[in-house]
């Protein structure tokens, strides 16, 4: 008798649990629908031609399909006129300081987790090192803005100002020109957003090598390999999708970071395109923040456009990521 | 198979492993194999043949804790140790400081005299890379790379020395003929291990161990991850190995202890209790203790 009660009690329980769950999911995802919808409403303005999109879906010209979006807004400069204003520079200034991001960030990160895993002892010192570094991963990004600030713009002002360089290499007109300090230039972007994601590229490249058995460490040493070649060829290879994931994810933080390179200085009007290292740039989410800031309706609008390109930008970063944890991690035992 | 074990050994195989004459000249004599079918007129241990493995007062730590008291064994050429007792006591510690696998462990260290050959494996400016060519292991659990099979067996030999591809390919059927898997894998050498099944990827682990011509063979408890049918295959090749290496066989089991080894020796709480012909530890204890855990009434 009290067994069936307890019975239909715990049943009941499961039933207000299973509710919960399902309604604090639909609420996460209301919120995430509603903020790409309205995105997508304020955006659509710059980004489509609604002369176009009414020829397509109204009249079924197929012709005009290439024209629905307004490539304009991807290949134009920045403008003080909304209608002529496009996002190229920010794009393209996007890519370069994500390439030095990528080109420091990974080669050190995942280096150092290499250290840490497979050879560092586990003592005292290694065990600070890893506190250290979780804790950076917690740092805000502006923080590392100031850091970036003082070590690169600025270098403690070893080497006089940017506008006044004291030490510079390569023709001016040369890509690889590099003067220092770096001012608000590439590298100094660049370099900011690596402290930015060196953290996360550590751990998440050491979490996929202790991922990788140690059966298999234990039978590569066992056959007389170095502590090396073990790392190299056995380990390395077994946890590289993993790190692979885990760096495209960093990359993807990189890509979407503004406050730091706020910090940095870096101009609000670029009307070309970066010639060399230490030239002048902006990325995406600062122009975003830029347009955001102005009082004109249109130019929020420019900002939607913006978070829309952004965000497919990243979307691609992550799906190229789960496609990497899907097809190339293989079994390990 | 018989004749294929005993053809196969690195110093008889001129060809492939003319590089390695650093190893030292107290190899044994491989021109009079022990004969297969008289592993129990073996009289004791330490016994009047080669010697392979001098051990003497040997003392092994983790941290304060002592896990071996002066263990004093030999282990002869060409024969099957096995080293039984129960968990805990101590044996696969001391098969782990055979190879110095325990130098991944923080904490482990060790004393005493263990000579192979006459080489002093605990002498810390040995190098630990060339012994573990020397002394091959299996480990409890069948781990091979996640490569091909080929890769598998390819990777010991390429750490060591540059091989010419075709000279490889010997290296890689020899190395799997002896541990009797070449005709369940040859037709694909390329395909991942990972496909094997768990005796064959054993089998698969022992020729990876072969390969780096070693003189030694550790194994550690290979059967336990087994289901019959495949400990039955390993221990059959364990029992033919033994006609070219030296091989020390951690096992629970006793009657594989009985089935695959010459000679037993008993560790109970980080000491030698007993050491002799298998036979007479499973017939006629000459230690108390031994005949407790040999006839089952404890461990």
């Amino acid at each position: 008798m009290s067994g069936i009660s307890l019975r239909a009690k715990r049943i009941v329980k499961n039933r207000a649990f299973l509710a919960l769950c399902l309604l604090s999911t639909s609420a996460t995802i209301l919120i995430l629908a509603l903020l790409i919808a309205s995105i997508m409403a304020q955006g659509s303005h710059f980004l489509f031609n609604s002369d176009a999109l009414g020829a397509v879906f109204a009249h079924g010209e197929l012709s005009q399909l290439t024209k629905i979006i307004r490539w304009d807004f991807l290949t134009n400069f920045a403008s003080r006129f909304p209608e002529k204003a496009g996002i190229y520079a920010a794009v393209i200034g996007s890519m370069w300081v994500c390439a030095i991001c990528a080109l420091l960030a990974l080669p050190l990160g995942i280096g150092t987790a290499i250290y840490l895993e497979e050879f560092a002892p586990k003592n005292r010192w290694t065990a600070l090192i890893d506190f250290n570094i979780r804790n950076l991963a917690g740092v805000p990004s502006i923080v590392y803005g100031i850091l970036g600030l003082t070590a690169f713009t600025r270098m403690f002002g070893l080497f006089g100002s940017d506008k006044n360089s004291a030490l510079s290499f390569g023709p001016d007109n040369a890509w690889w020109h590099i003067q220092f300090p770096f001012g608000q230039g590439l590298l100094a972007g660049g370099l900011t957003l690596m402290l930015v994601v060196l953290p996360i590229v550590i751990i998440s490249s050491r979490e996929a090598l202790r991922a990788v058995p140690s059966s298999l460490r234990q039978a590569s040493l066992a056959i007389g390999a170095t502590q090396w070649q073990t790392a190299s060829k056995i380990t390395l290879p077994a946890a590289i999708p993993s790190i692979l994931t885990g760096a495209i994810l960093a990359m993807s933080r990189a890509m979407g970071e503004a406050a730091p390179l706020l910090v940095l200085g870096i101009p609000v009007f670029i009307a070309n395109t970066p010639d060399n290292l230490n030239d002048n740039f902006t990325v995406l989410p600062f122009q975003i923040f830029n347009w955001a800031g102005r009082p004109q309706e249109s130019f929020h609008q420019l900002a939607a456009s913006a978070i829309v390109v952004l965000l497919i930008v990243l979307i691609c970063f992550n799906g190229v990521a789960v496609y990497l944890r899907q097809k190339l991690r293989k079994p390990l035992a | 198979m018989t004749e294929q074990a005993s053809k196969f050994h690195p110093k008889s195989n001129s060809v492939l492993y003319k590089a390695t004459s650093t190893m030292p000249d107290t190899q044994p004599n491989l021109a009079k194999p022990a004969p297969a079918s008289a592993p129990i007129t073996t009289t004791s241990l330490p016994g009047s043949e080669h010697i392979t493995l001098r051990v003497k007062d040997f003392n092994a730590w983790y941290g304060a804790f002592q896990a071996l008291h002066n263990i004093t064994l030999n282990i002869p050429s060409q024969r099957v140790t096995s080293l039984i007792g129960p968990s805990g006591c101590g044996k696969s510690t001391f098969l782990r400081w055979i190879n110095r696998m325990n130098d991944l462990v923080a904490n482990a260290r060790a004393q005493g005299v263990m000579q192979l050959d006459k080489d002093d494996v605990l002498d810390r400016n040995f190098d630990v890379v060339e012994l573990r060519r020397r002394v091959g292991m299996v480990f409890q659990k069948p781990n091979p790379f996640p490569k091909s099979i080929y890769e598998n067996i390819a990777f010991g030999p390429r750490l060591h020395k540059h091989f010419h591809r075709s000279d490889l390919d010997a290296l890689v059927e020899q190395s799997l003929r002896a541990a009797a898997i070449w005709d369940e894998v040859k037709d694909r050498l390329h395909n991942s291990a990972l496909g094997l099944s768990g005796g064959q990827q054993q089998r698969l682990c022992i020729a990876r161990a072969i390969a780096v011509g070693p003189e030694v063979l550790l194994m550690d408890e290979p059967c336990s991850a087994l289901d019959p049918r495949s400990t039955a295959s390993v221990e059959a090749l364990i029992r033919e190995l033994r006609q070219t290496f030296t091989i020390v066989v951690v096992t629970h089991n006793m009657q594989q202890a009985a089935r695959v080894s010459d000679l037993t020796a008993f560790f109970f709480e980080g000491k030698l209790i007993e050491a002799g012909p298998t036979d007479g530890m499973f017939t006629n204890p000459k230690n108390k203790q031994t005949e407790d855990y040999v006839t089952g009434r404890f461990g």
